[in-house]
């Protein structure tokens, strides 16, 4: 009862304090206190609601409604004030824009005197999601603190602002709680707005030039969002409808096609699908913790979530399909767009839009089974891509560098890291890791809806084989006799990076547990029927998991005595030693290696402007028969 | 559940025999194409007796991790294809094992190997999507992903899937890694990428290899039967022809370059493949 409030206040809590307390070396035990917290809160309502139907937290929302709406005048004020210290005109218009339209929905709300009796509830799906900010998002705060000296330290000209920094990270948890719990939907549009600031001001967190030109536009591109989304609201208003979202859900009433298709535009932005997608490429710039969290595990996936909450409003409508159809395009495109990139963060980057664009054109079918694989993606890419976004951060500052080509020999020259990366990525494209079954179970749900949404499935997860398996290449591809690097990633680092290598094996290996107690619950109570796996599939999905585990073991056979390490083959030119060749005029030349980016075949720029424009024309498609 | 069990074993045990005696008669019918007499049937287990009994080199001292790797995936695959399992989870483990192929590749840290594993990450992006579309189609042919159902439908897939079936024999030719596609590695070391993806392999791993590939054969030619399963005797003609005519193309064509095999395969498949599936989806919606 009280668990969901307080992971509400918890980090809200954390945040103020951390924030007061400036430069204090009480900030590490602090935020582990914190973390821990509400990360063994998020836990324990888990694992409460298992059992359980959808646990109510009625009270009155009066106050908070009101408490909001001067809240969202205050977001509005401060956020003006940086427009125009900025100068960005556009996005002034924007935040007045938004701000007006809230205030305004806000006051028509408490003219109509019909407030929502449950403003909080946890069902299934509301207690996965909190787990995975409780417990991703809390072992990200852990591994900032020691990233954040670290960058700290590689960018001395700035002040140190690390408690604004914990301030904005722990502000933006408590938000997030609040809108997976939210069942009113301005509770649910306020805390919204609150990620969209707090990702605003994390994005500019260096007030760098490009910093701020990349959080202005993050900032432009979820305000159209927020409009649309705050546009939903009045519609729902206007149509005298509910605004408790579980009754939107079940109502079935076509009335509330429109002002839901308003709400999943704003989650397309949030998500960063195409025509929205170049805020996310820009939020790069930020710091590592904040990418992983808001950008890969968390905020991102607010976006999908609301489409997921809102889907069976969506099914068997040409308004779902096309919001399909955007986030198959989606993943096409930057499924393929990532092939050309060096650097890490930005291959990163796009295979999360990639796969956010997978969970949206499930979500978008509004089919029990593909909502089920849906909800599947959300678990295993919060996970896999936290721990991706971490390494690569983490390696990053050992190497001076995110490009992947400078990531030779990593497995020797950094093996924990390595291996840290290497499970990571396994997971976002092997069998038998986790996203790979969630494309299974995709693939399997897309095909019975529509054969168009598969095939860009099966083009785009192609692709995605030839960007992974590259990198990963590139980091076992070592010298013989490299030697590790000493080390001195701070220990809070590699102990969360261990976690979470952990916590991707364990969640593939309890899959068929996490499927049975805590998805086919969610969508046995949306849609009184869910998927269903074989028996068979989980045991094979088990067995390939324990030849994986098993494999390691072929490394006790060492070549026998007999074994004699030769040079690589340099076509018979090898000069003294083994990586240095005889070239042209007798010369000795070093032996250099890359690996394939298909640049000229593959340009990131048009594949976006082509995305961006498809997009809008499907966009402009969705508004013409949700109207 | 006792004929399940006992094709997937007896695909363990045989795919490599069978493939070895295939591999034996490919290089038996190439040598008389090109006017040689060619080695006997099983020159092929020979080769791999004799790698087996070679002194170990290599680059690096764990140089068969990942081939083992390929190797175990490789049968674990075929054996999920025989047993009757889930065709897409088929396709997982075979795109698995091949990635553990190309990681042995890079793991080498050698100018050729790594130029022939960054041409078979490009093979197996040409190749992928056809082997989707066709665990694609014959659900919407036979109603269910598990070959087992498939094999057991009394109306042969082939005739639903014709556009699936030509281009699943187009990227045979990629899977095979057979001219115009021996892009990443080749029977012929005198080339421009030597032996490419195998140049660092010797002994047991070239061995493993080598055993990988005869399983990797046997399944692959086991997904032709599928599209005539219920006429038996026409599907191992079936299967008989497109091997022929694999080797056929394999000795009257030169390598092509990466770029037209990506192409043309992505081509074939979206032109082939993917409208075969959406007429057949439409088709099928039509007629209950």
């Amino acid at each position: 009862m009280h668990i969901p409030l307080g992971l509400i206040l918890v980090p809200l809590a954390a945040a103020f304090i951390l924030l007061a307390l400036g430069r204090t070396k009480l900030r590490k035990p602090l935020v582990i206190v914190a973390t821990t917290a509400f990360g063994l809160g998020s836990l324990h309502l888990l694992f409460n609601q298992l059992s359980k139907d959808a646990l109510l937290v009625p009270f009155d929302e009066t106050p908070f409604l009101t408490g909001f709406g001067w809240a969202g005048l205050l977001i509005g004020a401060f956020l003006l004030e940086r427009c125009i210290r900025f100068r960005q005109p556009l996005a002034a218009l924007l935040v007045l824009t938004q701000t007006g339209l809230a205030w305004w929905a806000e006051h028509l709300t408490h003219l109509r005197h019909n407030p929502v009796g449950v403003p909080l509830i946890v069902d299934h799906f509301s207690a996965i999601m909190a787990a995975i900010i409780g417990i991703i998002g809390g072992l990200i705060c852990v591994h900032a603190v020691g990233y954040m000296k670290d960058w700290n330290h590689h960018h001395d000209k700035l002040p140190d602002r690390r408690n604004q920094f914990f301030f904005l990270l722990f502000l933006f948890i408590s938000a997030m709680f609040g809108l997976v719990f939210a069942n009113s939907l301005p509770w649910f549009v306020f805390f919204w707005e609150v990620t969209t600031l707090c990702s605003f001001l994390l994005i500019g967190y260096a007030r760098d030039a490009e910093a701020m030109k990349s959080a202005f536009l993050a900032l432009r591109l979820n305000l159209i969002g927020g409009i649309a989304m705050t546009a939903g609201w009045l519609l729902i208003l206007h149509r005298g409808g509910s605004l408790d979202m579980l009754q939107i859900v079940a109502s079935g009433d076509a009335m509330y096609l429109l002002p839901v298709v308003l709400l999943c535009i704003a989650g397309l932005a949030k998500s960063a699908q195409f025509p929205f997608s170049g805020w996310l490429l820009g939020a790069m710039v930020a710091p590592t913790p904040v990418s992983a969290m808001l950008h890969a595990s968390t905020m991102v996936k607010a976006g999908v979530y609301v489409i997921i909450r809102f889907a069976p409003v969506l099914q068997d409508t040409m308004a779902g399909l096309m919001i399909s159809l955007i986030g198959a395009t989606t993943f096409l495109l930057t499924s393929l767009a990532a092939i050309g990139q060096s650097n890490a963060k930005r291959v990163l980057a796009y295979s999360t839009i990639a796969n956010l664009g997978l969970i949206v054109t499930c979500a978008g079918t509004g089919q029990y089974n593909a909502i089920w694989a849906a909800i599947l993606l959300v678990i295993f890419h919060a996970v896999a891509k936290a721990l991706l976004f971490l390494a690569v951060g983490t390696v990053e500052h050992r190497l001076g560098s995110r490009d992947i080509e400078d990531m030779d020999g990593l497995v020797m020259r950094h093996p924990a890291l390595a291996v840290a990366m290497l499970v990571g990525i396994a997971g976002m494209f092997l069998a038998p890791f986790g996203l790979l079954i969630s494309k299974w179970a995709a693939l399997e749900a897309l095909i019975v809806v529509n054969p168009i949404l598969p095939i860009f499935v099966v083009f785009g997860s192609s692709a995605t084989l030839f960007f992974w398996a590259k990198w990963m290449g590139k980091m076992i591809g070592a010298e013989p006799g490299a030697r590790p690097v000493p080390d001195d990633t701070h220990s809070l680092e590699l102990i969360v990076l261990a976690v979470l290598t952990a916590l991707v094996i364990i969640c593939c290996a309890v899959f068929p547990w996490i499927a049975e107690v805590l998805i086919d619950p969610y969508v046995l109570s949306v849609y009184g029927r869910t998927m269903v796996i074989g028996r068979e599939t989980m045991v094979i999905m088990s067995i390939m998991l324990l030849l994986v585990a098993l494999l390691p073991l072929s490394l006790l056979y060492r070549g026998g005595e007999r074994f004699r390490r030769v040079s690589p083959y340099l076509a018979g030119a090898n000069y003294e030693h083994p990586y240095r060749f005889t070239g042209s005029a007798g010369k000795e030349y070093p032996m250099g290696m890359k690996n394939y980016y298909l640049a000229e075949y593959l340009p990131e720029l048009p594949i976006r402007r082509w995305g961006t424009i498809a997009c809008l024309v499907m966009m402009a498609v969705l508004m013409g028969v949700a109207l | 559940m006792t004929r399940n069990f006992l094709a997937g074993f007896a695909y363990l045990l045989l795919a490599p025999l069978v493939g070895a005696l295939l591999a034996g008669l490919d290089r038996r019918i190439t040598a008389r194409m090109q006017g040689r007499r060619g080695p006997p049937i099983l020159q092929p287990i020979y080769d791999v007796l004799k790698l087996l009994a070679k002194e170990p080199i290599g680059v690096r001292r764990h140089g068969h991790f990942f081939v083992f790797g390929h190797l175990v995936f490789m049968m674990a695959a075929g054996f999920e294809f025989f047993f009757g399992g889930d065709l897409l989870i088929v396709i997982f483990a075979f795109a698995l094992a091949s990635v553990f192929l190309v990681l042995g590749a890079y793991a080498a840290h050698s100018p050729f190997s790594h130029i022939g594993a960054e041409r078979e990450l490009l093979q197996m992006m040409a190749a992928e999507p056809i082997l989707l579309l066709t665990a694609m189609g014959f659900y919407l042919a036979n109603g269910s992903f598990r070959v087992e159902y498939i094999a057991d439908h009394p109306t042969p897939a082939l005739f639903l899937l014709p556009g699936i079936f030509a281009a699943l024999a187009f990227i045979l030719t990629i899977k095979l890694r057979k001219s115009p596609f021996d892009l990443s590695t080749s029977h012929h070391a005198h080339q421009e990428i030597v032996k490419g993806l195998t140049t660092e392999f010797s002994g047991l791993s070239l061995a493993l290899v080598e055993i990988a590939h005869w399983y990797e054969t046997i399944m692959l030619l086991g997904l032709f039967y599928l599209f005539l399963a219920p006429y038996p005797l026409a599907a191992v003609l079936l299967v008989a022809v497109v091997y022929g005519l694999e080797i056929l193309l394999d000795n009257t064509s030169a390598r092509m370059k990466w770029q037209w095999a990506m192409k043309s395969s992505w081509t074939t498949a979206s032109l082939l493949g993917a409208i075969n599936l959406i007429v057949l989806y439409y088709w099928m919606g039509t007629t209950p």
